[in-house]
């Protein structure tokens, strides 16, 4: 595939990693990686790095390990992946590991400790490694075999993606966020629509959103189908890294003529906030028609990689000060990470959760999959600010969860059914 | 790698994702003999028991999307599966089925050219998926150079050790 013109923010972080001048969509490249991050699942990375023959890290400095998903460890299952992943760091060196007392959910660890940085080609062994791609890199998932070669050689194949545009425009009405702008474009692109992709966050609205914000817009690219979401760096990005960047930045900007597969408009002027309803994340539709529907909620949880940041929480507890949590429902707020449940502790966060009848527990990806705690029981209804509502994604697959704004979690935990948090404001 | 793959077909929906190959509880289980006999337990849920060394997964579209998690390529491998062939792949299964030596093979329409029980015949080279039964066929784009080489390696562990070994041989090549 040749093309004339520009390049997109995709091609020519490639095209750095790949030690070239240019590439185009379809090529394939052998990438330098710049950061390399295994949680759990990076325990089965260690078998196929020694059967590799490898004995040495590429460069330990660049290798960041953060247990997520069962912390502390809820099985024994999950004790000894732990185990394997501290015996894997101590024996190879590597000392950037976020166990137990300093962990959190893998993607806010790099984000918040600036492992990222603009320019980067990223790697992670969980598919929302997209969401990185907010620091205007490209951020992706692999799987641990896959993992076990970047380890060993530092550099993997990547097939440069073709780029899909959304180009934003607008403001927010009150009570609608960025997830519920991801949700709406997600209605739009569906869940295949953006495969082998990269998508491209641009416009007005995008440039107007904080990182955390960006952060979550480029999580739920993942859902798109996309090898990654971003967004072109800017003062925002170098202000939020300014004292936290690892390693040196190494920006780039699209081609104001980059050659796109696809420009999607959304303009976000009057757009209501969206919920998607079971059992797809795609299957998106105004929250006010939800609403109507009278939806009972038996679970809400305030958690998860795309929405549980400081920012999240404090949202969520202004809604929830005064409030009580509707009879029947068992609200789960989880932090995504420990310096986030701090910050919580610190401004009384927590205490306005668990006044109101909320569990807040540890920081972790919490109820978010299923597979730790906040299980569903068949037939039960979950209002979740996660990122999937698969068949199966928190435990019976006949479980339904609705995905929404933290707002709107907090919302509809108050009133017992599906709600609209602009009734709250 | 053969060139010719030929197997018998299990059939599956679009938009398998992979909390129905491998559900989110069995994620601590490292052993894949362990693995195997959870495999498609919602989405097929039969299949663990029946399935033979060398059959064929014949899919819709966006098959093995959801989570990075290799359990679900590393459970099909363990039982035997000769190949996954489908409408679509996500892209992280697809990755993780090719770098476990699995071929996965994108052949848009195939899903609808195939019953269950079928016997399926992928010629690798030429990029052709033919039904047994029906006599018909479903083209698709060979596999890149590079991917095939990793099939022939039987993955991405022993491609890497062999270069790692040329590599630390004394006079070997430099990365
Ligand atoms: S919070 Fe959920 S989506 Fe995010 S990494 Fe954890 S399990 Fe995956």
């Amino acid at each position: 595939m040749n093309r004339a013109g520009g390049a997109t923010l995709a091609e020519k972080i490639l095209a750095r990693a790949g030690g070239l001048e240019r590439v185009v969509p379809g090529q394939i490249v052998e990438g330098q990686v710049d950061l390399a991050m295994m949680h759990e699942q990076g325990a089965q990375t260690v078998g196929p790095f020694h059967q590799m023959g490898a004995t040495k890290v590429w460069d330990p400095d660049r290798v960041v390990i953060a247990i997520d998903h069962w912390v502390p460890a809820s099985t024994e299952g999950a004790a000894v992946l732990h185990r394997i992943l501290r015996k894997f760091a101590a024996e190879t060196n590597l000392p950037h590991f976020y166990d137990v007392g300093r962990h959190g959910i893998c993607h806010q660890i790099l984000a918040e400790n600036g492992w990222v940085v603009p320019g980067d080609l990223a790697v992670g062994t969980d598919s929302h490694t997209n969401m990185l791609g907010a620091m205007g890199a490209v951020a992706a998932g692999v799987g641990p075999t896959e993992m076990a070669a970047v380890l060993a050689l530092g550099r993997l194949w990547l097939r440069v993606p073709p780029t899909i545009e959304v180009r934003t425009r607008g403001a927010f009405g009150k009570g609608v966020t960025a997830k519920d702008l991801v949700l709406r474009i997600l209605g739009e692109v569906r869940t295949t629509g953006a495969q082998y992709k990269a998508v491209e966050y641009s416009g007005p609205t995008v440039r107007a959103l904080s990182m955390p914000e960006r952060f979550t817009i480029c999580n739920m690219t993942t859902e798109m189908g996309a090898k990654t979401g971003m967004v072109a760096p800017d003062a925002t990005t170098f202000d939020y890294l300014a004292k936290i960047a690892k390693h040196p930045m190494h920006p780039v900007a699209p081609d104001a003529d980059a050659g796109y597969e696809r420009t999607i408009d959304v303009d976000v002027d009057g757009m209501p906030p969206m919920v998607a309803c079971p059992y797809s994340p795609d299957n998106v539709r105004p929250l006010p028609d939800v609403v109507r529907e009278h939806v009972k909620v038996d679970q809400a949880f305030l958690g998860s990689c795309t929405n549980a940041r400081i920012e999240d929480l404090r949202e969520g507890a202004a809604l929830m000060k005064g409030e009580k949590v509707a009879k029947g429902v068992r609200f789960i707020v989880s932090p995504a990470s420990t310096k986030i449940y701090d910050e919580c502790l610190r401004e009384g966060i927590i205490e306005t959760f668990t006044e109101a009848g909320a569990v807040f527990t540890n920081s972790s990806c919490s109820a978010c999959f299923g597979g730790n705690m906040g299980i569903l029981a068949p037939d039960e209804v979950c209002a979740s600010s996660s990122n999937r509502n698969f068949p199966g994604r928190m435990g019976p697959k006949e479980a339904r969860i609705y995905l929404m704004s933290p707002a709107a979690v907090v919302a509809s935990a108050i009133r017992g059914e599906i709600a609209d948090p602009r009734e709250f404001l | 790698m053969q060139e010719v793959i030929e197997g018998r077909v299990w059939t599956l929906g679009r938009d398998v994702d992979t909390d129905q190959i491998i559900s989110g509880k069995y994620l601590t289980i490292i052993d894949p003999d362990e693995l195997k006999k959870h495999v498609f337990e919602i989405a097929l849920p039969e299949f663990a028991k029946e399935a033979r060394r060398g059959d064929i997964l014949v899919a819709g579209e966006n098959f093995g999307s959801g989570s990075s998690r290799e359990h679900a390529p590393q459970a099909m491998r363990a039982i035997g599966v000769g190949a996954v062939v489908a409408d679509s792949f996500a892209r992280i299964f697809f990755r993780n089925a090719i770098n476990l030596g699995i071929p996965a093979i994108e052949a848009p329409g195939v899903r609808a050219e195939f019953e269950r029980g079928d016997t399926a015949r992928i010629e690798m080279r030429t990029g052709r998926v033919t039904n047994a039964r029906t006599g018909r066929s479903v083209p698709f784009p060979p596999l890149p150079h590079h991917l095939l080489d990793l099939l022939e390696a039987g993955g991405l562990v022993e491609k890497v050790r062999r270069e790692l070994a040329a590599r630390d041989r004394p006079g070997g090549a430099a990365p």
